[in-house]
């Protein structure tokens, strides 16, 4: 399998793009498809409240059926089938079930796929869900090098990792600068990360972390494991 | 002690916050200011310079994701093809799609032949061993012909004609579509679908025709059949022309020949649904009701199939050429 997507660019720094494979795949088409029939499912019962007054079916010899299969059926299904093709449309490329699992649509050069491509890949979900539940998309992931289903060898396009810059950018300016000249960046990164998480790794594993942490960045200096977070705190508070 | 570039790095830390301001309009496709594009071009060779650093010096920290996204998010506004909607909706039906029917011209009249060939085997199955009428018609259907009528003849009484070009329209789309889609068995998914209906329009005529009411079945389908049998042609060729891709890729390598032939064919189909929808809404007001007669029903699919046959290029017929001005 191809891990990474590598497109060349103007300034000779190469855009590395992460390939999602079939896990993150499965993943986010499995909340979508929750998400979908969620919102059908409240689309049919709102409309058959309003329209007969409960859940009941209306018999297709029924005169009242005409309208009762234009206000209730046909939009269930209309936002079932379309669910697809229209998020990934306005969501360029993304999609509820996609956000979640951190994956979008992209083309080949990692550009956000037009209209066409969207449609060419949605309108080939006929066949990748042959013969039951996407067998064959499933397989054609497991199978191709770029994890894609039929739908996105004929779109051209593919599931990448969808790399959240706004998260990123909640703690890359918050390092401490003389931390960051004295340890490194990914050093620094690491105590802050392990001081984020503190409270919520079990105490073992965080005085393991702190204790191989602080032994690799201050290893003339002999902490008890007790004061292992205010030694760590010490050291980007500097 | 970390390398005196990590430090410069983390310098750049306010510029990062900026681009990470801009992304937001820069991705939501809508035209940008002078100014803002300026900034970017700006933004772009210092944040790759950066982005060089920060994989070299700490691969694996988050800063160098960081940076990744948003050397993506600039990449992707700065080289996003230029595009109109108008001028590309013009393009699509001006140039586009008669020039993939001039291409896939052979295709078409192969499939029409085809479908034409397996209406006649369905006629002539059927008025050979009639007991085969059967395998084309339901049950229900059998019954309503052999007591004298159609089961068209009634149908507005059972539903409405919105309703019926709901469902007529959203079954057609669906047939064309898996026509298409079929085509990825190499072609053979497609003949099949294409054999199928031709033999059952063939084979249910010949039903009615022994029970003389194959006029009043063609009187219900001209209207709309014109232009739906004929979609239904296109979508065969579309699928034929992606089976014939796969198994003869010719110079390109099978999957980008794949790719050609789906993309090419599914602007053709795109205008074929659109014909699709005005088929539907003909076969749920018009065909089922009386007070239409033939003439009228006549009258509007002719009318109905000349558009569709100039939408797909034909105008270009219509033009002189430039030797003749």
């Amino acid at each position: 399998m191809q891990d990474q997507l590598e497109i060349a660019s103007a300034t000779g720094v190469d855009l590395q793009v992460k390939v999602a494979g079939p896990g993150a795949r499965s993943y986010a088409f499995v909340v979508d498809w929750h998400v979908r029939v969620l919102l059908a499912l409240a689309w049919f019962i709102i409309a058959s409240f309003a329209y007969v007054g409960s859940l009941e079916f209306i018999d297709p010899d029924d005169a009242g059926f005409g309208n009762y299969s234009l206000i209730v059926i046909f939009p269930t299904g209309l936002i079932y089938g379309l669910y697809h093709p229209v998020l990934e449309i306005l969501m360029r490329g993304r999609t509820p079930g996609k956000r979640i699992a951190g994956v979008r649509i992209v083309t080949q050069d990692a550009q956000t796929p037009g209209v066409f491509a969207i449609l060419i890949r949605n309108v080939l979900r006929l066949i990748d869900s042959l013969p039951v539940a996407y067998v064959v998309g499933l397989v054609t992931t497991v199978l191709t090098r770029q994890s894609v289903r039929i739908g996105d060898i004929a779109a051209g396009t593919i599931l990448v990792y969808d790399s959240d810059a706004q998260a990123a950018t909640r703690h890359a300016p918050t390092l401490n600068p003389k931390a960051v000249e004295e340890f490194g960046l990914e050093k620094t990164e690491l105590i802050y990360e392990l001081l984020e998480r503190w409270e919520n790794l079990d105490v073992e594993k965080r005085q393991a972390l702190a204790g191989s942490l602080l032994s690799q960045l201050r290893p003339d200096e002999t902490v008890p494991a007790s004061r292992y977070k205010m030694a760590l705190e010490r050291l980007i508070k500097r | 002690m970390s390398h005196p570039q990590e430090k410069r790095l983390q310098q750049r830390a306010a510029h990062w916050q900026d681009v990470a301001a801009l992304l937001p309009q820069l991705e939501d496709g809508k035209p940008i200011s002078e100014d803002v594009l300026k900034e970017t071009l700006q933004h772009y060779p210092e944040l790759a310079r950066d982005l060089a650093v920060a994989r070299r010096h700490a691969p694996t920290s988050r800063v160098t994701r960081h940076l990744e996204a948003l050397y993506a998010g600039l990449h992707r506004a700065l080289f996003r093809a230029p595009g109109s909607t108008y001028r590309d909706a013009l393009k699509l039906f001006g140039e586009d799609i008669p020039a993939v029917v001039h291409e896939l011209r052979w295709q078409i009249f192969s499939v029409s032949l085809g479908f034409i060939l397996a209406a006649l085997a369905g006629w002539w199955l059927v008025s050979t061993y009639p007991e085969l009428s059967a395998l084309f018609a339901s049950e229900a259907m059998i019954r309503t012909v052999q007591s004298g009528e159609l089961w068209t003849d009634n149908l507005l009484n059972v539903v409405p004609s919105s309703v019926l070009s709901v469902q007529i329209l959203t079954n057609n789309i669906m047939v064309a579509l898996t026509a298409m889609s079929l085509g990825v068995l190499y072609g053979l998914g497609t003949i099949y679908i294409i054999g199928l209906n031709g033999m059952m329009l063939g084979g249910v005529f010949a039903f009615t025709a022994q029970h003389d009411m194959a006029q009043r079945l063609l009187e219900f389908v001209f209207a709309h059949g014109c232009v739906e049998l004929s979609v239904i042609a296109i979508a065969g060729a579309v699928g034929f022309s992606i089976g014939e891709a796969l198994a003869r890729p010719g110079q390109l390598t099978r999957t980008r020949s794949f790719q050609r032939a789906v993309q090419r064919g599914s602007k053709l189909m795109l205008l074929c649904v659109i014909f699709l929808f005005g088929a539907g809404i003909i076969e749920g007001y018009i065909s089922p009701d009386p007070r239409f007669d033939f003439t009228v029903r006549v009258a509007v699919g002719i009318s109905y199939w000349v558009v569709f046959v100039l939408a797909l290029g034909g105008w270009r017929l219509l033009r002189k050429s430039p030797a003749e001005t």
